[in-house]
């Protein structure tokens, strides 16, 4: 279906068009913007019926043919429920910040970024094919970096951005590298297809690593520990932004990718261990680092982060469904997977309204420390009211939709204790243990919010903007929605159950689509018996008592020194990188011209040296020497003589000499191999070379005696010896094994060929004249480069051109 | 001949080699030249030497010495001769610029 294709390029459309809309009209931009997502939400809301008996729709565009790349589109019950959220909460997320960010912000930027974000994510949640997956992927990191960077003047925006998009990037590298593993096995891009095949290459050495890669990709986009650093510094964007990308939808692109490719992985043990496993601690660690955080975003972050690996390990135990085989347990197990989505879906509204709040608090009063706030009750009563639904639904309290899904969390974990491969007196005891104690961290990071931030006295003293008045009504409307949603899900549990959480069930288990039972009845009441329950009484319970003594045990938190937060490693090995690449590129490049040519000169000697050594192809062939007559060896051994005397004589002038001693016995050498044009050349030449020196001696300074120490004049005379040897190795050996006859015979036709008889001549200007034109236009270029160093100096008396 | 013209030519890259990690300015441009030296020497002698008479015909001769390395020599000797041209100008212009021929002070700044 076109519709769905279209779906992800509208977002991209719309943004073109903003710019140009942002300067001419005195409206807020944000007006216009808001059509995009409510249309895109109406219009994906309208397949919710079809989706739900079982459809699903496909769309192709066929994009690059040779690699298999296709633009497919594919939305089933998964796809649909993300593309919901991300719609729809991203028209409240608009709503809000008309009323947030006032009109002198650089709005056209703001609703930019945030469309190219919309389009992104729903590139990401609507692709079947992997590599359009992944370019999303990484449009997403992308966005996300410019919008945390929003305010780019502020330093800590900076940095949010830039660590948010080290750590996602690299992870979706990682992804990629996975995404071509996989395709190399299966042969294909597309995500059904490799579904319906993979099951063949499960025992292939590559399918682990693809597994891990792409996992590694979607923990840290999801935050999962030790990948989760990034998201509390991302709280610098704007409120809205962090209500959307950090809560909603971004951070759940990891956990669509773990639902999406459990039919995948999830036969694997290891997935299980590793997602589930990951998933409990990124819950324990971030429901405890939540209760230490003074600021409300902050908090947030953490909770969020906690929130996520509670997903996370529910789809992990979830995948228990497929590798468990068909036992009857197997519907049981999947009901894990079944309360992530329902928890997915209860998060993004309960977490969104709670940032809403949090964004009101601070615009009204310029702080959201909650050391400086309290008895904001009195005076912003429906903002508290908001806040005290998201954090009770957050906390797991009945009548809220979090109620609900912490239950079935429960649930799923005491299921777990049955699984075959877990010991369960042992492992499944322990994430059972760890989880409920996950929860009464989140209990009590819950009331913190609710009770610091409007219980309590004012002190009106300590805000920055000393206003007692309730936010705009616009500024609430967008969290009411979703406050209500809350609520309304609590009741109505099952309208989403039935339509949206079934085919995503059906989705996620392809194998075991339209059982019995897969997308069960959602209660609020299970009776006495449940385990969950009392589980939940238990959190409330010890949460009280543990909110009561908070300042008792809050010095837990410093026991551990700060030097050994992660954040202090990640900053440590940027810096460790830092200065380890420049340590490296210092001592290598020294800037000196003889220190890079020992490099070039040492490399051909360990190259080529080593390669004539190693291949053992020296081989030396005297036979077809010419014979060498007494005046030919006076000329060579005055030859060797000058060559060696240079390099000892005291003055230049006789250097220049020797230069010029070797030149002329190369004249010689020429005239006795049959060459008289080459004799005739180099003799003027080299007349003309040492003219040049002496010309310039007249210029220069006399030259110094070398006085470098004696360890580097042996140093330079090893290379220069070596190098000599090379040479004379290899000339001598390619002398000895000519391979093919020259081509020499056919020049010397040139008198019928080209009507000359010096046949190098006629080589020069007939049969090869392109180098000859060629090396003319090398002197004149050389003749109009002395001419212009030398003009140069005249003009550079007056300006100098080097700044 | 050609063993003791490739051993020639040996002894002429080494000491061309030497010039070239000279600290001294014209000692490396030296260098560039006795390193020409060492390849024309090398070019000729892969072409084989003393094959036959001069490469001229109407000599009457009953063979030729290769003459194509000759045209590839002439060549690269012309070229060799610019760039020694350039390069000499090059080293006048950069002495009366910094005052000094000394490779080991044209380094730059210490930190770039």
């Amino acid at each position: 279906m076109l519709t769905i294709t279209l779906s992800i390029f509208i977002p991209f459309l719309a943004a073109i068009f903003i710019p140009f809309l942002y300067k001419r009209i005195g409206r807020h931009i944000g007006w216009f913007v808001i059509i995009v997502p409510i249309a895109l939400f109406i219009l994906l809301a309208s397949f919710i019926p079809s989706i739900a008996n079982g459809e699903t729709y496909e769309h192709t565009i066929r994009w690059i043919d040779s690699a298999g790349i296709h633009f497919t589109t594919y939305l089933d019950g998964l796809s649909l429920i993300f593309g919901l959220l991300i719609t729809g909460v991203g028209s409240l997320v608009i709503l809000y910040s008309i009323f947030y960010l006032s009109e002198r912000e650089s709005l056209g930027r703001f609703y930019v970024y945030l469309l190219l974000f919309m389009g992104a994510m729903l590139g990401v949640v609507f692709s079947d094919n992997l590599m359009v997956l992944y370019v999303f992927w990484e449009l997403t990191s992308i966005s996300s970096f410019l919008l945390i960077a929003f305010w780019y003047h502020r330093k800590k925006s900076r940095y949010g951005a830039q660590k948010s998009m080290l750590i996602t990037v690299s992870g979706g590298i990682a992804m990629l590298a996975g995404f071509l593993m996989l395709q190399f096995l299966t042969g294909s891009f597309s995500v059904r297809e490799i579904i319906a095949t993979i099951g063949q290459y499960t025992d292939e050495p590559l399918f682990l690593f693809a597994m891990l890669l792409v996992l590694l990709g979607a923990f840290t986009k999801s935050a999962q520990f030790p990948f989760h650093i990034w998201l509390p510094d991302a709280m610098e964007a704007p409120t809205p932004v962090s209500a959307y990308l950090h809560s909603a939808t971004m951070v759940k692109a990891g956990i669509y990718l773990v639902a999406r490719f459990t039919p995948i992985f999830g036969t694997e043990m290891s997935w299980l261990y590793i997602v589930s496993g990951g998933g409990i601690f990124t819950l324990f660690w971030g429901s405890f680092n939540a209760v230490k955080q003074t600021d409300l975003k902050a908090l947030l972050a953490y909770s969020t982060i906690s929130q996520l690996g509670l997903i996370m390990s529910l789809i992990g135990l979830g995948s228990a469904a497929l590798n468990q085989g068909a036992d009857a347990n197997s519907i049981l197990y999947a009901q894990a997977t079944f309360a992530a989505l329902f928890h997915l879906v209860n998060h993004s509204t309960f977490k969104g309204a709670l940032f809403m709040v949090v964004g009101i608090v601070d615009h009204e009063l310029g702080t959201r420390d909650i050391r400086r706030l309290g008895g904001l009750m009195a005076f912003m009563p429906v903002t508290f009211t908001i806040a005290l639904i998201g954090s009770f639904s957050m906390a797991g309290l009945p009548p809220f939709n979090g109620f609900l899904s912490k239950e079935m969390f429960f649930d799923a974990l005491v299921n777990a204790r049955n699984f075959d491969l877990f010991d369960a007196s042992t492992i499944g005891i322990l994430f059972l243990v760890v989880a409920w104690i996950a929860s009464v961290f989140t209990f009590v990071y819950s009331m913190i919010i609710v009770f610091q931030t409007f219980f309590g006295e004012l002190h009106i003293e300590k805000l920055e903007k000393q206003s007692t008045r309730e936010a705009s009504i616009g500024m609430l409307i967008a969290p009411s929605i979703l406050a209500v949603l809350v609520v309304g899900i609590f009741f109505f549990p099952n309208i989403i159950g039935n339509y949206l959480l079934r085919p995503a069930m059906n989705a996620v288990y392809p194998t075991l689509a339209g059982a019995e039972g897969l997308a069960p009845k959602i209660y609020a009441w299970h009776g006495f018996e449940s385990v969950a329950l009392w589980m939940t009484v238990g959190v409330v319970v010890v949460g009280t008592i543990l909110y009561k003594t908070l300042r008792y045990w809050k010095g837990i938190y410093t026991v551990a020194p700060m030097k050994w937060s992660l954040d202090s490693v990640y900053n440590a090995l940027l810096e460790t990188l830092e200065n380890g690449s420049s340590f490296l590129t210092r001592f290598y490049m020294r800037g000196y011209l003889k220190d890079y040519l020992v490099y070039i000169f040492s490399f051909f000697i360990v190259s080529v040296g080593a390669a004539i050594l190693l291949t053992g192809s020296y081989s030396f062939d005297f036979s077809n020497n010419a014979p060498i007559s007494l005046n030919e060896y006076l000329i060579v051994f005055a030859m060797i003589v000058a060559a060696i005397s240079i390099l000892l004589v005291k003055s230049r002038k006789t250097a220049m000499i020797l230069n010029g001693v070797l030149g002329y016995s190369i004249a010689f050498l020429f005239v006795v191999f049959r060459a008289p044009d080459l004799a005739l050349t180099q003799a003027v030449v080299e007349t003309v070379t040492t003219a040049l020196f002496l010309l310039a001696f007249y210029f220069l300074p006399e030259w110094k005696k070398e006085d470098s120490p004696i360890r580097t004049k042996v140093f330079n005379g090893l290379i220069a010896i070596s190098v000599g040897t090379i040479v004379t190795v290899l000339a001598l050996t390619v002398q000895g094994n000519k391979m093919f006859e020259s081509i020499s015979s056919y020049f010397e036709d040139s008198y019928n060929l080209a009507g000359g008889k010096n046949i190098v001549n006629t080589i020069l200007g007939d049969f090869r004249a392109f180098d000859t034109m060629l090396e003319v236009v090398v002197l004149f270029i050389a003749g109009i480069g002395v001419y212009t160093l030398i003009k140069l100096k005249v003009q550079k008396e007056g300006r100098d051109y080097e700044d | 001949m050609e063993t003791l013209i490739s051993i020639l030519v040996g002894i002429l890259v080494t000491v061309a080699v030497y010039l070239l990690l000279s600290r001294n300015l014209i000692r490396v441009i030296l260098g560039t030249a006795v390193l020409s030296h060492a390849a024309h020497l090398l070019l000729i002698t892969m072409g084989g030497l003393k094959k036959g008479s001069a490469p001229l015909l109407g000599e009457g001769a009953e063979s030729y010495t290769d003459a194509l390395p000759q045209a590839l020599i002439l060549t690269a000797i012309v070229i060799s001769f610019a760039v020694t041209a350039l390069l000499l100008v090059l080293a006048y212009r950069t002495y009366k610029k910094t005052a000094t021929d000394d490779l080991q002070a044209l380094r730059g700044f210490e930190d770039e």
